[in-house]
């Protein structure tokens, strides 16, 4: 897939020669004028996050530099420490106990649906998946208080089930429709010499289908990763005792504890709350951007 | 491939058992609730049919007129401001430079970290009295404004925190940009075209399938707004950013009056509803599909 950059291409015929070039470096500064101004707004939040991190928190206040006049670890220790009964290490466990479920049942669970949608023709196909595709559109607040209380009568409250079992049923309709995506891409043929050579559709789908679709189940593992990160409403609404709490819940406990005092704490606790997922996204950035893409363009 | 109906229900069985008990069973009862004064604190009570009691209070309450209100000022204001802004970026950053995978990582992360509380949290800071805005405007020899206790003031921070995620519809119109063949726009410079017009006849109509999906995303997505009021604001100041989601939430948790709780959220499914079907219909008068290019003279 080449860049069209149409832009760069020589400009109208009615420009004389001579003025070619200089418009291209000017057009070329202008754009990495505004992407360097954008850019720089848009980061300056997080490097400041970072930074207050590490300074005393009267310095906080008083200026908008980065770099700390006296850098301290006190706001990180605390921060770790969180104020509450609990360190951010519990928090972190917690997170993890539900996250890692949650992210291998959606990834199971996606597969086998979007492999049954892209490669068979039952009858009622395109009701099912036109389903699907409404369950995408459908607010989670409609659905939020049923739920509630059907976890309820399972005795499920204060535990991680709510948040993970619905995950092992394709509950994502996203998910799926990325998957599936990215397997109509493919022409079947692979598949079909498989079936030839005397393999069931489960033996075909674990030896000549997950390999090919492999980068579309890494995004869905990321994404899936990263969303139940920042997920918020629903383990407030399901769990009740702190030692069970996620990061999420900490942060907002902790601000409510702490409030206006110690900034540099609270901002502390954001920045180590948000380094599992920026790890994860430099180490695997380029699955988001193919992630992201699939479902829309090549659909 | 396959032609055998069994073996594909049999895959499809995890959805379709997942849609039936974790979707279309509390969509349903959600609907009934929204008829019943049923109350969470008390497991043994029984809950009443009301009628369409829950509908007529909501009809006169004043807070859910707000409530109402402010959702559609905050989600009209923030999507067309943060398409507009994911285009404007993507078309600059479409262009042969250096360094482009920087930019596009660096744009990129926000709406990655974004929707977490530790950004919520972030952001209370950053508009707080003497926080990161207050003094760059200080500064820079402005005014220090009251962000967060100014009514007028508080629900455009969570626009601007919502703006600061355009990152993800840029990457899709990015990849949408790149879709667009060279040869269109080869045959167009020949033929004389300006660059407006090549934007307004080549880009723009090629990228009505991506301008349309990130539209559809963004709207459901805003209209379910929930971690900015909860946490930046609580709602407040006087109820100015008390979306919808958040009062759904209280009346639900907070106050235990389920059945109201279950008729506002129908309420917004309508309302989402809505929009999704006038979007889903008037697609077919603006959006070009890839077959029609042929078309084209």
């Amino acid at each position: 897939m080449s860049a069209t950059d149409f832009s760069a291409t020589p400009a109208t015929p009615a420009t004389p020669r001579r003025d070619v070039a200089w418009m291209g470096r000017f057009n070329a500064s202008l754009r990495y004028g505004v992407l360097l101004l954008v850019g720089l707004i848009m980061l300056y939040p997080l490097l400041w996050m970072v930074a207050a991190s590490f300074k005393p928190n009267h310095e906080i206040f008083g200026s908008i530099g980065l770099w700390p006049q006296e850098p301290t670890l006190d706001g990180v220790i605390s921060g770790w420490r969180t104020g509450t009964e609990y360190s951010f290490a519990t928090y972190l466990f917690n997170t993890f106990a539900f996250i890692i479920p949650k992210v291998v049942l959606t990834v199971i669970s996606s597969v086998l649906v979007a492999y049954g949608f892209a490669r068979f023709n039952m009858p009622g196909k395109r009701i099912w998946f036109a389903a699907m595709i409404g369950t995408i559109l459908l607010p989670k607040s409609v659905l939020l208080i049923p739920q509630y209380l059907m976890f309820r009568e399972l005795g499920w409250l204060d535990t991680y089930l709510p948040l993970y079992v619905p995950c092992a049923f394709a509950t994502e309709g996203f998910f799926v429709f990325m998957i599936v995506q990215f397997l109509r891409g493919f022409p079947p043929d692979m598949e079909e010499a498989a079936v030839i050579d005397g393999c069931n559709s489960l033996q075909v789908l674990w030896h000549v289908v997950v390999p090919v679709i492999m980068p579309a189940v890494i995004s869905v593992a990321l994404f899936q990763f990263m969303w139940s990160m920042n997920d918020f409403l629903y383990p407030l609404i399901y769990l009740s005792s702190v030692e069970k709490y996620p990061v999420a819940l900490a942060l907002k406990m902790a601000i409510d504890v702490t409030e206006a005092t110690a900034w540099n704490q609270v901002l502390a606790m954001s920045t180590i709350a948000l380094v599992p997922s920026l790890v994860v996204f430099f180490l695997a950035q380029r699955y988001f951007v193919d992630g992201i893409t699939s479902g829309s363009v090549k659909g | 491939m396959y032609e055998n109906k069994t073996t594909g229900y049999l895959y499809i069985a995890p959805f379709l058992l997942g849609l039936a008990t974790f979707t279309l069973f509390p969509f349903l009862s959600s609907f009934l609730l929204s008829f019943s004064d049923y109350q969470l604190q008390d497991p043994v009570a029984q809950a009443n049919f009301t009628g369409l009691t829950n509908y007529r209070e909501m009809a006169a309450d004043a807070t859910f007129h707000n409530s109402l209100w402010v959702t559609f000022l905050y989600v009209f204001v923030t999507v067309p401001l943060k398409l507009a802004f994911a285009l404007f970026i993507a078309f600059v950053l479409n262009f042969k430079l250096r360094g482009i995978g920087f930019f596009r990582t660096a744009y990129y992360v926000p709406s990655i970290l974004g929707g977490s509380v530790a950004i919520a949290v972030l952001w209370r800071y950053v508009f707080a009295g003497d926080g990161l805005i207050n003094q760059v405007s200080i500064w820079l020899g402005g005014e220090p404004l009251n962000w967060l206790g100014e009514p007028g003031y508080a629900l455009f921070t969570i626009v601007l925190l919502r703006l600061w995620q355009f990152g993800s519809a840029m990457v899709v119109f990015l990849a949408g940009l790149q879709n667009i063949p060279t040869d269109l726009y080869e045959a167009a410079t020949i033929d004389g075209a300006s660059k407006w017009r090549i934007f307004f006849t080549i880009t723009l109509p090629l990228l009505t399938p991506v301008i349309f999906f990130n539209f559809i995303m963004q709207i459901v997505q805003a209209f379910q707004e929930f971690n900015g009021p909860y946490i930046i604001t609580g709602g407040g100041p006087l109820k100015s950013t008390y979306l919808l989601p958040l009062m759904i939430y209280e009346e639900a948790f907070k106050y235990f009056n389920v059945g109201y709780a279950s008729a506002l959220s129908w309420a917004l499914f309508v309302i989402i509803a809505i929009f999704t079907v006038i979007a889903f219909t008037s697609a077919k008068y603006w959006v070009f599909y890839g077959s029609e290019r042929g078309d084209k003279k």
